[in-house]
């Protein structure tokens, strides 16, 4: 049986197939969005890489930012229950997600069942979000993926003491103009990202395992001084990305093994 | 659990008029009577006080002094769409916008001195009471230098401590006689205690019928949809002290005991999950907070915001002690307390925060408190950015999505109980 999950994010659209519940078949990723050709882009994707069709499918179940808005599915679910439930896919023992993805941010608590049992997320500002590097990516002129690598290149972080974005950017340019180097610059920019969704965490409470999830999970240098303020180890998937969608295709098994 | 896709449209169906004998409308009409006496009597040369929402209604009451309360105004106005106008109109003339919309609003309308979505009357004095907030201090400090009008201030200070203390009922009690004699001074009105006892009648018998009906959600399922009380809530703020409040009152009981033993609720859906509503509503936004929890058939069956208005004592020290205990006015424990009694008498399944930016004080020590009743009550717990009145701070589908995170915890909870 095959079931199908769409994670339509704020920046990126993510799907999986998977059959029975057990097997990831295929996945594919498009940037672009809620309001975007990511969705059916990603979608296209998938059946090229396959060679099955929306007619093989048993249920498709859409999750992230434009669930609301997408109208090729037969059932949306929240992001939070997908990331929980991607999460232990991936990791059987897991309890806590970090989900750090285009524009929130959120700490998942799973009990010892797997269930999702509470959740915190960020308030609206976009610091500690995944904007929030896009934004300081674009004022260094480099591509986000780049930054993990010029991160490990630090020698000494930099402090970047707002935690507004549009604060941020204007000290990153003026540390910029006064001479600090880009990968001491970009470690910092990444360990704000971290000091700010720490916070969080201790406020939802952090029980190992924990993993991260969303776009940002790359980005080794986050992960680094997430660990380091959580003092915990942070588990990584390469798969990270895909917890949502592939919390959306489990979810969609299970609806239909009720 | 999952929602499916597309939902059936809504069909709106005509209004049907109000019956006069239903509580419905007789509180609508106490609540709009409260600002057109106002206006009335502004119109025949006597004196009309703005008053904070938690100062002791006794007092203008007993004096015969017409009020009008710009915290109900800036609720109406917030609610009927003119919130951001009015803020900008306050952000105009330099007051921050991370000062309370309330108070903006209030202080944009004493510039502007008409604004369609609510008129008040405009006033003669200001009664000021901080047990609310102390935010309110300079809120009306600047309406009393803008208008050129006597402040009075009765100063309940934010307690430390669990229980009111003697000394601070002490301290009150020297306030309340003191606002009264200014009042008498003011406009040549003269205290009779017989009144006074007549209108602490009337007070309390409106309180004891509000907190016996809010109480009635203790049934499952509740008889009413929380969110009513949001709206009858305007009487308690602002005509607590009158006969016709007690007798509504009375009637909301009456009509929320009758729902329960007819198994009917003026929640209109299933009720699947029972929440708490902690914080001030998000008045621009009633309708969408309202509607992303009933259509997923949770009703939000209690909130301190609504008790915190109903003033039930039966001496003159247990009147100034109720005053020193409203929830702004308490310290975290003894706050979360109170609520944690709510969660647990009313059978709350999940806790649904208002991070309001406009309440400062309220907001600041959410994160602990619902941190601390989550765990006291199990339920799961999240929170959202909006305002009482500025409808810029508030984002529809973040608000969406800890909706349906809350509902998916509290469905797979209820399933876990069934297994």
């Amino acid at each position: 049986m095959l079931t199908l999950g769409i994670d339509i994010g704020s920046t990126t659209s993510k799907c999986i197939l998977m059959e029975d519940g057990s097997r990831i078949i295929a996945k594919s990723l498009r940037i672009g969005g809620l309001g975007t050709e990511g969705p059916e882009e990603a979608l296209q994707d998938l059946w090229n890489e396959t060679s099955y069709t929306r007619d093989d499918v048993s249920r498709v179940i859409v999750t992230g930012y434009g669930r609301n808005k997408y109208e090729g599915a037969d059932g949306e679910v929240s992001e939070l229950t997908c990331h929980a439930l991607g999460g232990r896919f991936i990791f059987p023992d897991l309890r806590t997600v970090i989900d750090i993805g285009g524009q929130d941010a959120k700490i998942i608590t799973l009990n010892e069942s797997g269930r999702m049992s509470n959740f915190v997320m960020n308030d609206k500002c976009a610091a500690g979000t995944g904007r929030f590097l896009d934004v300081m990516a674009n004022i260094l002129r480099m591509d986000i993926d780049d930054l993990d690598e010029c991160a490990s290149k630090s020698e000494k972080p930099a402090s970047i003491s707002s935690t507004c974005t549009v604060f941020a950017e204007s000290e990153v340019i003026s540390q910029l103009a006064n001479g600090v180097s880009r990968p001491d610059l970009v470690a910092g920019i990444c360990e704000s990202v971290a000091s700010r969704v720490s916070a969080l965490a201790r406020r939802a409470g952090v029980v190992p395992r924990v993993c991260m999830s969303g776009g940002v999970a790359k980005n080794s240098a986050v992960r680094h001084a997430l660990e380091k303020n959580l003092e915990t180890e942070i588990s990584f998937d390469p798969m990270a990305q895909y917890f949502g969608a592939i919390g959306a295709a489990l979810y969609g098994f299970r609806q239909l093994n009720k | 659990m999952a929602e499916e896709v597309k939902k059936p449209e809504e069909v709106k169906k005509p209004r049907k008029p109000l019956d006069p004998n239903s509580a419905k409308y007789k509180l609508g009409k106490i609540a709009s009577d409260a600002f057109a006496t106002a206006i009335e009597a502004k119109k025949q040369g006597k004196p009309v006080a703005w008053v904070s929402s938690n100062f002791p209604v006794e007092i203008p009451e007993t004096l015969g002094l017409a009020t009008a309360y710009p915290e109900n105004q800036a609720a109406g106005i917030a609610a009927r769409g003119a919130g951001e106008r009015m803020c900008e109109v306050a952000e105009a003339d330099g007051y921050s916008n991370d000062i309370c919309a309330y108070a903006r609003i209030s202080l944009a309308y004493a510039k502007l001195k008409e604004c369609p979505e609510q008129d008040v009357a405009m006033p003669d004095v200001l009664l000021c009471c901080n047990n609310i907030c102390n935010c309110m201090i300079k809120w009306y400090e600047n309406l009393s230098q803008e208008l050129g009008i006597p402040m009075i201030m009765l100063d309940i200070p934010f307690n430390p401590d669990y229980e009111v203390s003697d000394a601070q009922v002490a301290y009150v009690t020297g306030q309340f006689w003191d606002a009264v004699h200014q009042l008498e001074d003011l406009f040549g009105l003269k205290w009779d205690d017989d009144k006074f006892q007549q209108v602490t009648g009337f007070s309390c018998r409106t309180s004891r019928a509000w907190l016996e009906a809010t109480a009635q959600a203790k049934y499952i399922p509740s008889p009413f949809n929380g969110f009513d009380l949001l709206n009858h809530m305007a009487v308690m703020v602002t005509a607590r002290g009158k006969e016709e409040a007690g007798e509504a009152m009375e009637t909301l009981l009456k009509e929320y005991k009758q729902n329960h033993e007819k198994g009917e609720s003026t929640f209109r859906a299933e009720e699947k999950h029972r929440v708490m509503f902690e914080g001030i509503a998000c008045w621009p936004y009633l309708r969408a907070t309202s509607r992303g929890l009933k259509d997923r058939g949770i009703n939000m069956v209690t909130t301190i915001y609504a008790d915190a208005f109903g003033f039930d004592y039966n001496s003159f020290d247990e009147m100034i002690r109720a005053y020193c205990s409203v929830p702004n006015a308490i310290n975290l424990e003894k706050s979360r307390d109170k609520r944690i009694k709510l969660c647990k008498d009313n059978h709350v399944e999940g806790l649904l925060v208002h991070t309001n930016r406009s309440c400062k004080l309220w907001s600041g020590f959410m994160a602990e408190m619902s941190r601390q009743i989550g765990k006291e009550c199990n339920i799961p717990v999240t929170s959202f950015d909006g305002d009482q009145a500025d409808p810029r701070n508030f984002s529809e589908a973040q608000y969406d999505t800890r909706v349906q995170g809350l509902f998916e915890i509290m469905e797979s909870n209820k399933e876990s109980k069934e297994a």
